[in-house]
Formats: structure tokens, C-alpha cells, sequence
């Protein structure tokens, strides 16, 4: 009975989206059922957490027919911790977003559409079927694009657009790699395409089929040089919609690149090469991106980019630390990178703008908010004992002791450019007199103290988690290595999925 | 622009297309065919309709909105896979009543799933080409 609980998380989501759909145009029933659906989706990631902890991976034949035949839902330690932190980050844009949000959005279905894609997100992480994988990123790009666009002004349509075409070039992409896989082996299940790879004499072709894989993922979390559809699209939706994207889209690549370049294809040398080349122009691009961007949204959009390439480049190295280091890099960035949206879209509360020239002074008329805010730049930028720090402890030392010494000066550069960014941004923001002719258009102070603390609540719950991501490092290590650990023997996953 | 021909025509057809569509779910089991082809041949209809006597009168007949029925639709599909969770079988699973039923054939959970579909496909459809039309007037 306990394997059901696998598809709780996704079937919570649905259930949520499908009562809004019923409670159309009745806004506050619907922020009650998303806020109280998500803490219950939370609770049940939290609970898979545990059982896969305690127990080990647990798999769900769907159909009930035997694996490889059924489509399998598996919860490996990976799967089951990208689902707590996809609730966490879910539940605090949920409550954001309640309060955040104009009501125009909301009476043309945001949030039914956000459950959906939070649906199509848990799907991603618990399925072990490969094609299963490819409908559930189809959930999430669909549901994407409606976020997107919702709301129809010009820039969103614009943005929409390029977001649109690269993501369908990418299922493409993921698509033709699923059908040559599936004429070399005849099977879509990941545990049985693990065993089968290894007896297909064509590696040639295997390794034509992995870099289709690494190009479909790779244009979904934005590598370099498919990158250039995120920083021109995720500053136009609202930043509760940017916020979900930013902190959770882009990961979900990462995720499926580690996921097939571990079970699927052992990484060659051609691969690790191609993805070392791959991380290290992305943190350039994405650094040197960052430098002259006024607008804070823009700006966070390029460092999302900069610091993809961190997470590339430890599976490009492929040693149970630097997958240590990728692993807790996502942990962190997931956690940092929605907050950073959240905040972006508290300032424009604050200033009614989000470009750096027009703002300033909030540290003098909001101390405490800024402190808060400034936890997490200072995890963002990795100052010890905080998140960003530890994960890159094990990248520096793994690309140091494989001799990569390209990326460790990408990484250096990266993490300087990031801190040069954020302290540039918070001069700008928060220290800067604001400028003598500019007129503030406050929408913040006249909001009822409810209100206002419910806007911050979420950017707390985030921050809290990341603090405590960084200040209990070890409970991480324990879990990250362990996820190293099964992502490089994936024997255990194998035997969950054919019970042995 | 109204045409009496397609109007006649309208009012013998959309009985037949519904109950070809609902023919077409029942056979989906095992034959070509399921909810959301049955669906589409449903839309179909009603779309024929709108085309004969305007989309005004379409929305009359339908009484309720087009949109409604996509909930319901998911519901009934999602309570279909949910239902042998109950009995200690995983989602999805396959459960059929013993015997045959007139007409139907046999009732199982993939039946309801369809249904679930069915009714999924015909709202879609119709919300997108009512809101094209409606926009247009």
C-alpha cells in the first residue's frame, strides 16, 4: 500500500486543479484550495521523503502489469528530494501568489494552470518510463506557455514566443532520441534500457542518441548556446509565474540530464568533454550577461543561466563528489533562485519598478525586510556557513583534482561575477538615496498588515530553508551522498524497479 | 448568413453524430475508437449546430457552459484510475464487473476513464471554438 503513496504528490495536484476548474471565477475559493492543497502536497513529498529514505526506492507499477511492460512510477532518493523541494518552493509561490496577484489573472484560471504544471512537475521526477517522461515535460511546457502568456500584453507574447519555439525544438529533440532508443533496444523503461544499453553493438549510434538527449535537455535548462530564450522570456510574466520558472523549469533539464546520463548512457569521453565545453561557456555567457543588466529580473534571468553551468559541470566531470556538488547546487539553487523572483516581485510592491536607475533607499524605510532579503543574496553568492557555499566546495575540489582547469576558472569567475552582480544590486536598491526624480508608486504600505505579511511569509519559508541548507550541511551531505552514491551503482535502482 | 438546407440537415444529423460518438466510446475497449475520438464526433455536432443556427443558439441547447464539463470530465477520469487504489490494487488498474450488459458490453474502470475523456474533449473543443466565434461577432 505504502508504493501508493508515490503518486500522491501528483495526484494532490490534480485534484486541486480539477476543484478550481469547478470553483471557476471564484478567486478566493480558489487561493483557499491552492494554499491548503499545496501545505497538503508538501505534507505528502514529505512523507515519500521519509518512507524512501528510511525504507529505500520504492516503485508503483501502473496498470499493475509487471515492469518493463507497465509504466513505472519510481521514488529513488533524487526523485522523492526534487519532490520536497518542488512542494516547498510550490507552497510558498502558492501563497504568494494568493496575495500577490491581480485578480484578472486569476478569474482567467492561473492558479488551476499553476497546479497543473506543479502536477506535470512531480510526474517528471517519479516516473521511470522515458516516454512517460517526454508527456509529463509536455504537461509542464503547455501549462508553462498558458502562464506565460496570461495576461496578453505585448512583451509577455513576445517572450512567449521565443520561450514557445525553443521548447518545442526541444521535445523534438527528446522525441527522435526516445525513437532511435526505442528501435535500438525496444523498450522505454529506464531500468530496462540501463540493462539493454550495454548488449547494443552500434555505439556509434548510442553516443548520436545521447547527444540528442543532452540537446533537448540542454536547450530546457538553458545551457550555452541554447540559452538565449530564458533571459529574453522570464522577465515578462508576473513574478509569482517568473519565480515558479526560474526556480523549478530550468532545474527539471538538469534533472533529466542526470537521470539519463547516469542510467541510460554512461557518459564517454566525448560526452564529458562536450558537457564540460557546454558548462563552462555557459557560466561565461551567463556572468558576462549578468554585468550591465539594470533590470533586477533580467539580471536574476542571467545568473539562473550562469549558474546551470555549475551544475553541468560536475556531471561533466561524473565523480560521486562533483555529483554531490551538482546535487546539492540544485538543492540550493532551487530554493535561492524562486526566492530571488519572489523578492523581484516584492520591490516592484515596493517602487512600482524593477530597474536598478529608479530605485533605492529601501534599506532606510524597510531595515527589516531588507535583512531579510539580503539572507538570501548572501546565499545566492555563497558566503559561508550559507548554501551556495558547500556545494562548491565539492566542485572546486573535483574539478581541481581532475585537472578541469577550464571550469575551475569558470567557477571562480562565476561566483565573483555573482557576488560583483548582487553587491552592484544591492548598492543600487537597497543602500542608494533614491533618485531626487523619481516618484514612488507604493503599492505595499496601503495593504492591510495581513497582506503584507503574507507577501513576506514565502520569501521567510524559502529563506529559512536555505539557511538551514546551509547551516545543516551535514544532514545534506548525508542525503546528497547517498543520491551520488545510487546515481553512479544504479543497481538499486534497477533491482527496485524489477522487485528483485 | 442562414441556410435552410443546413438547418434541416442540422436537425436530423445532431442526433445521429451523438449517437455515433456515444457508439464510438462503447466500442473504444477493444476496437477502434474511445472517448476521445467519441468526443471529437460530439463536438462535431454541436459545432455543425452553431454553424446552422448561430453559436447563440448552440450555447441554449447546451444550457450550461462548454467549460463546465472539463472538470467533471477529469474528475470521472481521475476517480476511474483512483477507484482499484481502494481495493489494494495500484491506480490504472483494470477492474471489470462480472457478466455482460446490454449495449454496453461490459463496465469496467477504462470505461469510466473514457467517459472521463469523452466529456474532457467535447468541452475543450467546444470553450475554444465558441470563444473564436463569440470574439468574432
Amino acid at each position: 500500500m505504502s508504493d501508493n503513496l508515490i503518486l500522491a504528490p501528483v495526484f494532490i495536484h490534480l485534484f486541486i486543479a480539477i476543484f478550481q476548474l469547478i470553483a471557476w471565477r471564484k478567486t478566493v475559493t480558489q487561493r483557499i484550495l491552492s494554499v491548503g492543497g499545496a501545505l497538503v502536497a508538501l505534507i505528502s513529498a514529505a512523507m515519500l521523503f521519509t518512507h524512501v529514505y528510511v525504507h529505500g526506492t520504492i516503485t508503483l507499477n501502473a496498470s499493475n502489469w509487471k515492469a518493463p511492460f507497465s509504466i513505472v512510477f519510481v521514488a529513488d532518493l533524487l526523485g522523492a528530494t526534487m519532490v520536497v523541494l518542488t512542494s516547498i518552493a510550490g507552497f510558498a509561490v502558492s501563497i504568494f501568489s494568493a496575495t500577490g496577484l491581480s485578480r484578472q489573472r486569476m478569474l482567467y484560471g492561473y492558479f488551476p494552470i499553476f497546479h497543473f504544471l506543479l502536477m506535470g512537475l512531480n510526474g517528471a521526477f517519479l516516473t521511470g518510463d522515458i516516454f512517460n517522461l517526454y508527456v509529463w515535460f509536455e504537461v509542464i511546457i503547455i501549462a508553462s506557455f498558458v502562464l506565460m502568456t496570461l495576461g496578453g500584453r505585448r512583451n509577455q507574447l513576445e517572450g512567449a514566443l521565443k520561450y514557445m519555439s525553443m521548447n518545442i525544438l526541444a521535445s523534438m529533440f527528446f522525441l527522435t532520441g526516445i525513437g532511435i532508443l526505442y528501435g535500438m533496444t525496444g523498450s522505454l523503461n529506464m531500468a530496462d534500457l540501463s540493462i539493454k544499453m550495454h548488449d547494443v553493438q552500434n555505439r556509434s549510434l548510442v553516443g548520436i542518441t545521447s547527444v540528442f538527449f543532452i540537446l533537448g535537455f540542454g536547450i530546457k535548462s538553458a545551457v550555452f548556446p541554447l540559452y538565449f530564450w530564458l533571459p529574453s522570456s522570464y522577465h515578462t510574466p508576473p513574478s509569482a509565474v517568473a519565480a515558479t520558472f526560474g526556480g523549478l523549469l530550468t532545474k527539471v533539464g538538469i534533472y533529466a540530464i542526470l537521470r539519463v546520463n547516469s542510467l541510460i548512457f554512461i557518459p564517454d569521453d566525448f560526452t564529458k568533454k562536450l558537457l564540460m565545453v557546454m558548462a563552462v561557456l555557459t557560466i561565461l555567457t551567463g556572468a558576462f550577461g549578468s554585468l550591465n543588466k539594470m533590470n533586477i529580473r533580467r539580471l536574476f534571468s542571467y545568473l539562473i543561466v550562469c549558474h546551470i553551468g555549475f551544475m553541468v559541470g560536475g556531471i561533466a566531470i561524473f565523480t560521486k563528489l562533483a555529483l554531490m556538488g551538482t546535487v546539492f547546487y540544485l538543492i540550493h539553487d532551487i530554493m535561492v533562485k524562486t526566492n530571488m523572483f519572489l523578492i523581484s516581485g516584492v520591490i516592484m510592491q515596493l517602487r512600482g519598478v524593477i530597474t536598478m536607475e529608479k530605485l533605492g533607499g529601501l534599506y532606510k524605510e524597510y531595515p527589516k525586510i531588507s535583512l531579510l532579503i539580503a539572507i538570501v543574496l548572501l546565499s545566492l553568492v555563497g558566503i559561508p556557513p550559507l548554501s551556495g557555499f558547500w556545494p562548491k566546495v565539492y566542485l572546486f575540489r573535483e574539478a581541481f583534482t581532475g585537472q578541469h582547469y577550464f571550469f575551475v576558472a569558470a567557477l571562480i569567475l562565476g561566483s565573483l561575477v555573482t557576488l560583483y552582480v548582487i553587491a552592484k544590486m544591492w548598492a543600487e536598491v537597497f543602500w542608494k538615496d533614491i533618485p531626487a526624480d523619481v516618484t514612488v508608486d507604493n503599492k505595499f504600505e496601503p495593504l492591510p498588515f495581513l497582506r503584507k505579511l503574507l507577501l513576506l511569509i514565502p520569501i521567510g519559508i524559502l529563506a529559512i530553508a536555505s539557511v538551514y541548507i546551509g547551516l545543516n550541511a551535514e544532514a545534506i551531505v548525508q542525503i546528497v551522498d547517498r543520491i551520488a552514491e545510487e546515481l553512479i551503482d544504479t543497481s538499486s535502482y534497477i533491482n527496485a524497479v524489477f522487485k528483485k | 448568413m442562414r441556410s435552410s438546407i443546413l438547418q434541416t440537415a442540422t436537425r436530423y444529423l445532431l442526433p445521429i453524430l451523438l449517437l455515433f460518438s456515444i457508439f464510438l466510446l462503447l466500442r473504444g475497449h477493444y476496437y477502434p475508437g474511445g472517448g476521445f475520438v467519441g468526443g471529437l464526433v460530439a463536438s462535431i455536432a454541436f459545432v455543425l449546430h452553431s454553424f446552422a443556427n448561430g453559436t447563440d443558439a448552440t450555447m441554449k441547447l447546451l444550457r450550461k457552459k462548454p467549460l463546465s464539463l472539463i472538470p467533471v470530465g477529469l474528475g470521472v477520469a481521475t476517480l476511474s484510475v483512483l477507484v482499484p487504489v481502494l481495493v489494494g490494487l495500484p491506480p490504472m488498474t483494470g477492474l471489470w464487473l462480472e457478466g455482460d450488459f446490454p449495449i454496453v458490453g461490459s463496465i469496467g474502470t477504462a470505461l469510466f476513464f473514457d467517459l472521463g475523456v469523452y466529456l474532457v474533449v467535447i468541452g475543450v473543443v467546444l470553450t475554444i471554438l465558441f470563444t473564436i466565434s463569440l470574439t468574432d461577432d
